[in-house]
Order: structure tokens, then sequence, then C-alpha cells
């Protein structure tokens, strides 16, 4: 099960270029993060075949998509894909079901990999199906388009913002369903988005483009950790702590998760005590105290922390970047002058203050 | 009344249909380019479709006689294989009407298909469709509207034809004596009665198929994307 997704491409239009090196699993869930203009979708578009670069390599797993040096270009339809477009794009003139059997039929019944029956239960369409996409909302048909792009049977599933055209409730509707296909199929998928809180949950690997290039591209825990990429993220960068959800606190609202550094607490959890829980913790919202706080505070998580690496940009004026060492790494932004009166050095011990409400994780907008 | 010839008619209707068969084959790939063609010479072509719209009948029946004729570009090839001539035939009556009536279907399924745009075949494309079956399964349909507008001005357009007819064409009964040309004739000898039966028939078949299209198209609203 090393599969891999190797990508190079190499292409311009209208003043825009697009050379991408890319070698990652192609299992989980790939995340092409960044800005709009980076050329996330443009690289989605060329691995359906939808855009075609003059030089370009495109292999999946075994099978050569394409190779233009051989001059090999599957056309789309000859790739066992499924793309979600960011608009649901039905087709209005069928209802529900047509929509879902549209790839079915065209699929050979050798080919098939998933049962009709799942795919409607995964995605809960059965009370839909024999509506018109026009009477349903758009929370809706963009399900109906994630199981008409699944019941194609793809080996590598192109999702191009699937949530961008929802408002925040539709989203939370969509959202668990994407995370039950990361759960419950093994479909590898390649999820572009411009929004990290979306996507943290359901990322494997992380790939960061900025103006036609990758400029990183690793696990995700690893890669939100490093200071380097730390400017590309903004106000977003923060580390990534893969946890456990030990305990509910429902008379506070809390929940207590634990992880590699110790145990936090953050805003209560749909979930039972042992899912895993990914947690965001923003960078900006890591404060560093010298000594642990010995009077009342009304921080909920303290945590014992080394300072790594400190890193300062000239863009940013007043305030620098730590990497701290709490079990795993944590990133903390501070301002100048409080480095400067902590006197903080590499190796010291410290304590890293978090606020429980600075923890975000997808779609919980703090 | 009973005098009336109505043969007129069936040619008209028989003409009108072969054109129309003939434009909408003709006119779905070369709207479908004109739609999504980003090349200089698409709005040249563009410009050559429109010209029958505001040229004189005249003008294109001029230059068609020309072409058909037993010397022409077109005539001359067509008469050597088939040993008949174009002019003064219903075959070339029908290649008359196709150019004639071209703008009609063409702007229409233009319009459409930029309406929907590319997308729904890149959908369909993704979803293992091959690019015919993408366009028969999902582009046909939602073009539905288009396709009848095209089809219904094509075909009333080409009924009402006559200076291109009476240039390309002439009067012979039975093989290009359409009714426009009929209706003149009828006029000409002041048989007043005739010519009445005649012209309204065709004013009101084509009022009421044009009627009916726009009540269709108020019914069915275009497929949104």
């Amino acid at each position: 099960m090393n599969a891999r997704l190797q990508v190079r491409l190499d292409i311009h239009y209208d003043g825009f270029e697009l050379k991408v090196d890319l070698d990652v699993p192609a299992r989980g869930v790939t995340t092409l993060f960044g800005p709009s203009g980076s050329g996330k979708s443009t690289l989605l578009r060329c691995l359906a075949g939808l855009e075609r670069s003059r030089t370009g390599f495109i292999k999946l797993a075994d099978s050569v998509w394409q190779d233009e040096s051989a001059g090999v270009f599957l056309p789309t339809q000859q790739r066992p894909l499924g793309y979600v477009f960011q608009e649901p794009h039905l087709f209005n003139h069928l209802t529900v079901r047509g929509n879902l059997e549209f790839g079915f039929k065209r699929t050979p019944v050798g080919e098939r990999r998933l049962d009709w029956n799942q795919v409607i239960g995964l995605l809960a369409l059965s009370h839909l199906l024999d509506r018109k996409p026009q009477h349903l909302s758009l929370g809706e048909q963009q399900r109906v388009a994630i199981g008409r792009a699944l019941l194609a049977s793809p080996k590598l599933l192109l999702m191009d913002e699937p949530l961008a055209s929802l408002d925040i409730a539709r989203k939370r509707e969509v959202l668990p369903f994407i995370r039950k296909l990361h759960d419950e199929l093994s479909i590898p998928v390649v999820y572009v988005s411009h929004s990290l809180q979306e996507v943290l949950q359901i990322t494997d690997t992380l790939v960061l483009m900025r103006d036609g290039k990758v400029i990183a591209n690793g696990p995700i825990t690893e890669l939100c950790s490093t200071l380097e990429l730390s400017q590309y993220l903004g106000d977003m960068s923060g580390s990534v702590l893969t946890t456990t959800v030990a305990a509910h606190e429902p008379e506070f609202g809390l929940s207590r998760v634990t992880f590699n550094g110790g145990q936090l607490y953050v805003p209560i959890q749909d979930c039972d005590v042992g899912h895993a829980l990914r947690v965001h913790v923003l960078a900006r919202n890591v404060g560093i105290a010298l000594e642990k706080p010995q009077v009342a505070t009304s921080i909920l998580n303290i945590l014992e922390a080394k300072v790594m690496e400190i890193a300062g940009s000239d863009a940013d004026k007043h305030s620098v970047q730590i990497k701290l060492d709490v079990g795993v790494p944590l990133l903390a932004n501070i301002s100048r002058k409080s480095l400067h009166s902590l006197m903080l050095e590499p190796g010291q011990k410290v304590y890293a203050l978090i606020k429980a409400v600075s923890l975000t994780q997808a779609l919980v907008e703090i | 009344m009973s005098d009336i010839d109505f043969t007129p008619v069936w040619l008209t209707l028989q003409l009108a249909t072969v054109t129309t068969v003939i434009l909408l084959l003709l006119s779905t790939p070369l709207a479908w380019w004109l739609a999504h063609s980003r090349s200089r010479w698409a709005a040249i072509v563009e410009a050559v479709v429109a010209l029958p719209l505001v040229l004189p009948p005249t003008v294109l029946g001029f230059y068609l006689l020309i072409a058909l004729g037993a010397n022409g570009f077109v005539g001359g090839p067509w008469s050597e294989l088939t040993g008949s001539s174009l002019v003064f035939s219903f075959s070339g009556l029908v290649i008359a009407s196709v150019l004639y009536s071209l703008p009609f279907v063409v702007q229409p399924l233009q319009n459409a298909f930029m309406a929907i745009g590319r997308k729904p075949l890149e959908v369909a494309c993704c979803l293992r469709a091959s690019t015919t079956d993408a366009f028969v399964s999902v582009m046909l349909p939602l073009a539905k509207r288009g396709y009848i507008t095209a089809a219904v001005l094509g075909f009333t357009h080409t009924m009402g034809e006559f200076g291109v007819v009476l240039m390309v064409g002439g009067s012979i009964p039975g093989e290009t004596q359409v009714l426009s040309i009929a209706i003149y004739e009828h006029v000409e000898v002041l048989d007043y009665s005739a010519a009445h039966v005649l012209s309204a028939g065709l004013l009101g078949f084509t009022f009421i198929v044009l009627m009916m299209v726009y009540i269709f198209n108020r019914r069915f609203p275009v497929h949104e994307r």
C-alpha cells in the first residue's frame, strides 16, 4: 500500500504559469492549500485531463494517465476519477436518481467498487431520489454531486472547494459526509481549499501552493509546525495536534483531550470518548510564561515547554514566532517586546499558555 | 375556391422540412464551434453566417444563381455528377434555403450553447461519458429550448422566403413554385381570392407555430446551470 500520485506539470497561459513537481501518497486526503490564483484548481483540472500541459506526467499508482514524452494522454473519460466541483453542477434535466446513475451506468460492472446502497446510505440520499435537482437545497445538491462522483467508482476523487458555495450551516451539513468518505472508503482524495479550518480534520497530506508553485508538502501535523511555513499561513499559522478525546465536561461546555504533550481543554466536541481529534492551536493564541502561574489564572491550558527556535521576519516589526517543544512542536506568536523582557533563548524551559477558546477545529468559527 | 392549386403548400412544407433537418445537423457543430472558439476566424465566420439577415435576398439569390448554374463552382460538378441542373430545381432551392435560413438556426443554438457553457460536458466526461455521449445525453437535452427555437425559426423563415427562391428557383409548378411565389403570381393575375386563401393560411400557420414556441419557452424556462 505504498501507491503514490506523481504529478509533473508545466503549463502557461494568459501570463500564468503552473509549474509543479509533486509526489504524494495515493491514500487519504491530500489537500492543495493556497490563496486564489495559486493554481490549485488548474492542477486539479490537469489531473482530470480537462487541461493539457505540453510537458506533463501524471501517474496514479501503476497507471500512467499522462506522459507527454511518450505521447500518452488519457482523455478525461478514460481516467477513473470522480470530480466534485465548487458548484454542484447537477444535470437539471435528470432527477437525482438519473444524476446518480449517470456515471454508475457507464461503469462496467466488473469495475464497480462501490455499492449503490452503500453510497446512498452514506450520503443520506434515499429520500431525494425522485426529486429534481432544482428543488434541492445547495447542501443536498452537493451531497448528490459527491454521490454521483463516487458511484462512477473512481480511483481518485478530486474535490475543488466543494464547500465554498455553501453557507456555514450547509457546510456543517456536508462536511461530516466528506469526513465519512475519508473514514469509510479507501479512495484517495485530492482536495482543494483556501480554508485551513475546513480541511484540518480531513487532511493527511498538505500541499502548500502559491503563484503556481508548490512551496511545501508533507503530513499536515509536521508541516504546520515549521517556522518557515508559518509566514505563508499568516493569521492561520499554528500547530496541528493529533489528540484523543478523554472526557467531556458538558456543564462547562468543554472536552478534555490528551496528546503526546499532555492534555488540553477544547470546546465540547460531539463525539465519543476515545475519538481522535485534530486540534489547531493558533500561534497567536499561545502565550509564554517563564514560571508556572502559581496564582489562580483563567487560562485553562498550561503546558510545560522548551524553546526550540526563535524566528522573526522583517515584514513583521512587532512580533516573532517561537517554536516550542511540548512533547510535540507548538508554535507561539509573541511580541518582540515580550521576547526582549523574557530574554528567551533556545533550550530554555518555559510554560505555554493556551486559552481553551482559542482552539479551533473544522468549522468551529471562533 | 375549388380551383385553387394546393401543390405549392405541400412543396413549401417539404422544402421547409428538408431545409430544417439539414440546418439542424449542419448548425450544431458550427454553433458549438462559434460558441466556444477563441480563434480569430470565429468572428469572420459569425459575420458570414449573419449576412443573410441583412443582405437583400436578390443579392444572395444572384450569387447563388451564378454558383449553382451550369458553369458555377457548385452547379458545374453537380451537373457532371447527376446530369441535372441545380438552378430551377428543388435541390437548388434546398441549398439556397439552407444558406438563407442559416442564421435563424445557428444563432439560437449558439446562444443556447453559450448559456449552458462547457461545464456540463466536463462533468459528464468526468463520469466516464465520451465526448459524443456527453453531447447527446447532456448537451442536447439542456439545449432543448434552443433547438426548438432554432427549428421553428428555420422552418417558418424558409416557408416565408421569396426573393432567393425567385432568383434561383423560378416558378415551376410542383418543382420550385412555393407558396410565396404562388401568392405573388395570383396577385399578378388579380386572382385576389386565391391570394387571400394562401396568404391567410400562411399567416395563420406561422403565427400559431411561433406562438406555441413562445408559450413553450415561457412555461419551460431554460435549465439553469
